[in-house]
């Protein structure tokens, strides 16, 4: 239905028409010519392999795809331009919340699947949508063996790992400064009284930083140090904010809502963002990283499984991988690609961020959240 | 027989078409959310009622949404009221102006609210000496700051209408201003106050992004305890037992309003036309003219923050933001802005179309009176129903619409279509609130008169009713193409990255660092607002002639 070389155009020149009867008969007119289900295509092999002559079951195709996205999802509009007049597709994106919210509509409509490929699953959600199957194994040619390794969720190559970044606790550095304080280096540091009142996180269990975040902090002090170190740091005048967007817009002093606080939970990249006239006056404390690993994957149950590894392919070519960092604002996981220049000078990651294994992540999440805000909250 | 059958079977379709709609698209995908959460594996449980009523916090939830909601309200009539008034019965230079200023808030995405009112409270704030962040008075300031529109827009529509004259006889006959508003002026304007509250009472009841900004981490409502429940635990059971109590709080408070509702209205004459509107004048309107400047405070204040950021950059001040917001691909954007404010209106007019014929069928069906009291309690009954989408969470919806909406003929999940569909459901509690008072209003001696003069039903409907309910016609567009050009909670589960509109790109800028996305984001936000303001001044002049003949 989407009409991708002119997305400003109306899409079909009858819609409007159609619409404004707004009886049932005609949504179902309308229904019948949009997205996959349209084309009757067998159903997903992974389901019900029946017994062929080839040892694989075949993939399924159709002339559609239908991309599933988190919010923040954004590429060039000539890739996408070229990617379904490369492969003839219609391609249809559909973006329905942040990585957790995308992952739980997975989750929900597992038996009538949303779309046939899924992007922007990160680690700290991919422990559910493992255990959920709501995806199925593909092996993509693109992804050299040594990034596979390094990004893997687990072994069983279900999901794909496309780019990655590190949440990070970022300093105004200007503001240090001026007030001749020196700049805090690791998650020990925060809880310091010189440093009281300094510090906004965003909310675990609203952000997916903060989520991010809170995974670092068990990881450093374990489950049995963690809760008592974010006891330390509200003791030490911590500020919660509903989401990124409040901690970094409002209440942090280096951008621009010119807030009172130093010292916010973003990304590495962020004070790259920050930079005027060549310099920039913020700076990610590298010693309080977490990394977050976004991920693909072909959707279990996809009516165009073939379509579906053809966008996985996409995703990892030189020409999107180069794109990624304009437009998500992530490092893609092809290290040979070439980085902005920006990012290379103001941009640089963390040498030993804390990681986790998405397993595990999954086993502790919704325990850590709602301890954290029985700790934090109150 | 045919007389009888033909009107019954017409009223029928009339009520069918939009109950049907209603069904599909929003009691099917909400009863199966929840009905998910009630019967995880086929069999009831109640686990979830069990665990989510043990918690003594779900006692604070209830409490805080009932508490919010009562409070918004009020501070909504208490400010709107007045503000009809000047707004609507006085008469002076730059009205029109003042009017579509006051109804900006109402379609500004919460995101940038948040940002906006946020940063005025903050510490370091210029409001920051109020010491009012994080708590329950900014809540409520918020709310009132969204609603009190309604309140201006309803009542006012109905006051600007009234029939001076009772109240001139009242004053001749020696009763004091104060007393001629008690007994003549407020019984009169009761229905539409009573509507009006209605309303506002489930937009605040179910407010979600700027709650959860303004309140800080602590604050929970029903609503973002099903947020959270939902959207990042999958709790389905636990949030299905806080949906259904959302359900029940809901449904008291519609049947309440309706008994008021019921008790208040009476026939009366209505007239369009500013003859018999006075001048303003200190004397008289000088006390409602200073709340009416609180309220234009209330909206100038974020929404000069508003501006004021937009207008700010790293190196100082200037109009770069807007300079990229129209260079579009290039800059912060990842189309062009044009495409956006396309999207948008194209949206918007599908929405409006949608809830306009579905508001005008259900408005006159309700707006019969029966002589049968069952006839009279369907009617009523019918009319509540359609306010439950207020009520109801849209992440209950959104998910809703995955579990139902997903195979053909019906597979619409990832359909243009559904933004619209949506955004008409939402839209049309709005519209029948702004076209039954006038529907209710009119004497039923009239219709009887253009019977007798010969007149077929179809003929009385269509020159007695139909021309009536035009009054109401262009502030219910306006308001129907508003919340489409701001609605972001259905929305946002139904976005398309490739064809985003207006506050989509908004909430997409504001979800980067840099001056630069941050400040564009702010001129988005300000170009959706004149964009709003410009859409309910012309729907104020959208008055059809033979309307205002009478």
């Amino acid at each position: 239905m989407t009409d991708r070389q002119h997305p400003g155009r109306p899409t079909s020149p009858g819609w409007g028409r159609r619409t404004a009867m707004l009886l049932v008969p005609g949504l179902l007119a309308l229904a019948a010519c949009t997205g996959p289900a349209a084309t009757p295509t067998p159903a997903a092999s992974d389901t019900a392999p029946t017994p062929t002559t080839s040892p694989t079951p075949t993939a399924s195709e159709s002339t559609t795809l239908t991309v599933v996205t988190h919010d923040s999802f954004a590429l060039s509009q000539e890739l996408l331009d070229e990617f379904a007049a490369q492969t003839g597709y219609t391609v249809t994106y559909v973006a329905p919340g942040d990585a957790g919210s995308l992952t739980n509509q997975l989750v929900l409509t597992k038996d009538s699947p949303l779309g046939d490929v899924v992007f922007g699953i990160d680690n700290t959600f991919a422990g559910r949508a493992l255990d959920e199957d709501v995806v199925v194994p593909y092996v993509a040619e693109a992804l050299p063996e040594q990034e596979a390794a390094t990004f893997a969720a687990d072994d069983t190559h279900r999901l794909t790992p496309i780019d990655f970044g590190d949440v990070c606790i970022n300093a105004d550095l200007a503001w240090f400064a001026e007030h001749e304080l020196g700049v805090p280096t690791t998650l020990e540091d925060l809880a310091d009284p010189a440093y009281r009142d300094l510090l906004v996180v965003s909310s675990p269990a609203t952000s997916s930083p903060g989520l991010a975040f809170l995974i670092a902090t068990v990881e450093a002090q374990g489950e049995d140090g963690y809760l008592d170190y974010w006891q330390r740091l509200r003791d030490n005048g911590l500020l919660v904010a509903q989401d990124w967007t409040e901690a970094y817009t409002v209440q942090f002093s280096g951008s621009s809502g010119q807030g009172p606080r130093p010292l916010v939970l973003s990304y590495a990249t962020s004070p790259s963002f920050e930079v005027v006239d060549g310099a920039t006056h913020t700076g990610a404390l590298l010693g309080t990283c977490f990394r977050q690993v976004e991920y693909a994957g072909v959707i279990a149950g996809a009516q165009n499984e073939v379509g579906a590894q053809k966008f996985i392919e996409f995703l990892l070519s030189d020409a999107v991988q180069a794109d990624i960092p304009e437009q998500m604002y992530m490092y893609p996981v092809q290290r040979s690609v070439e980085l902005p220049a920006e990012w290379v000078e103001f941009a640089p990651l963390a040498q030993r961020p804390y990681t986790m294994t998405p397993e595990a992540i999954t086993e502790g999440r919704d325990t850590w959240i709602r301890d954290w805000a029985t700790t934090v909250i109150g | 027989m045919r007389l009888r059958v033909g009107p019954a079977l017409g009223w029928g379709a009339a009520a069918g078409v939009p109950l049907a709609f209603l069904g599909v698209f929003f009691a099917w995908p909400v009863a199966a959310l929840v009905g998910r959460g009630l019967f995880p594996d086929g069999a009831l449980t109640l686990e979830g009622f069990a665990s989510v009523l043990a918690s003594p916090r779900t006692g604070r939830v209830v409490t805080t949404t009932l508490a919010q909601a009562v409070a918004g309200t009020l501070a909504s009539l208490a400010l709107g009221l007045p503000a009809a008034w000047v707004l609507y019965r006085t008469r002076f230079p730059g009205r029109g102006i003042a009017r579509a200023v006051v109804t900006i808030p109402f379609v500004l995405p919460s995101v940038v609210v948040g940002v906006a009112f946020k940063s005025l409270v903050i510490s370091t704030g210029p409001l920051g000496f109020l010491g009012l962040d994080g708590s329950f008075a900014i809540v409520v300031a918020a709310l009132a700051f969204f609603n009190t529109a309604v309140v201006v827009r309803t009542v006012g529509g109905l006051w600007a209408g009234l029939d001076g004259r009772p109240a001139e006889v009242a004053a001749v006959l020696g009763a004091t201003p104060r007393r001629v508003f008690a007994t003549v002026t407020l019984p009169a304007l009761a229905p539409a106050i009573a509507s009006s509250a209605a309303l506002v009472f489930l937009f605040c009841a179910s407010a979600y992004g700027v709650v959860m900004v303004l309140g800080g981490p602590a604050y929970g409502t029903i609503e973002t305890e099903i947020w959270f429940l939902t959207n990042q635990l999958l709790d389905l059971t636990a949030a299905a037992a806080l949906s259904v109590i959302q359900l029940v709080v809901v449904t008291i408070s519609l049947v309440i309003s309706e008994r008021l509702q019921s008790r208040l209205t009476q026939a009366q004459r209505l007239r369009t036309g500013e003859s018999g509107i006075p001048r303003w004048r200190w004397r008289r309107d000088g006390w409602a003219t200073l709340v009416t400047g609180l309220v234009v405070v209330l909206v100038a204040l974020p929404l000069g923050n508003l501006v004021v950021r937009s207008l700010r950059t790293a190196s100082g001040w200037g109009p770069d933001h807007y300079v990229a917001l129209v260079a579009g691909p290039s800059g912060p954007l990842s189309i062009p802005v044009g495409d956006a404010i396309g999207n948008s209106l194209r949206t918007a007019v599908l929405a409006t179309v949608l809830a306009l014929v579905l508001g005008v069928l259900v408005s006159l069906v309700v707006s019969r009176r029966p002589r049968s009291r069952v006839g009279r309690r369907a009617l009523s009954v019918l009319d509540q129903v359609f306010m439950l989408p207020l009520g109801v969470s849209a992440v209950t919806v959104g998910f809703g619409f995955l579990i139902t909406l997903n195979r053909p003929p019906l597979d619409l999940r990832s359909s243009m279509a559904l933004v619209p569909i949506a955004q008409a459901i939402v839209a049309l509690p709005l519209v029948l609130r702004v076209l039954l008072p006038v529907l209710r209003a009119i004497d039923p001696r009239l219709r009887e008169a253009a019977a007798v003069l010969g007149a077929g039903p179809g003929r009385v409907l269509a020159s007695v009713d139909l021309a009536m309910a035009s009054r109401g016609l262009g502030l219910a567009t306006g308001f129907a193409f508003a919340t489409s050009l701001g609605e972001f909670g259905a929305t946002s589960f139904l976005a398309r990255p490739d064809a985003p509109t207006l506050p989509v790109v908004v909430f997409r800028l504001m979800g980067r660092p840099g001056w630069e996305n941050q400040g564009t984001g702010m001129a988005a936000a300000v170009l959706l607002a004149v964009m709003t303001a410009t859409v309910m001044a012309l729907a104020e002049r959208m008055r059809p002639m033979e309307a205002t003949t009478w």
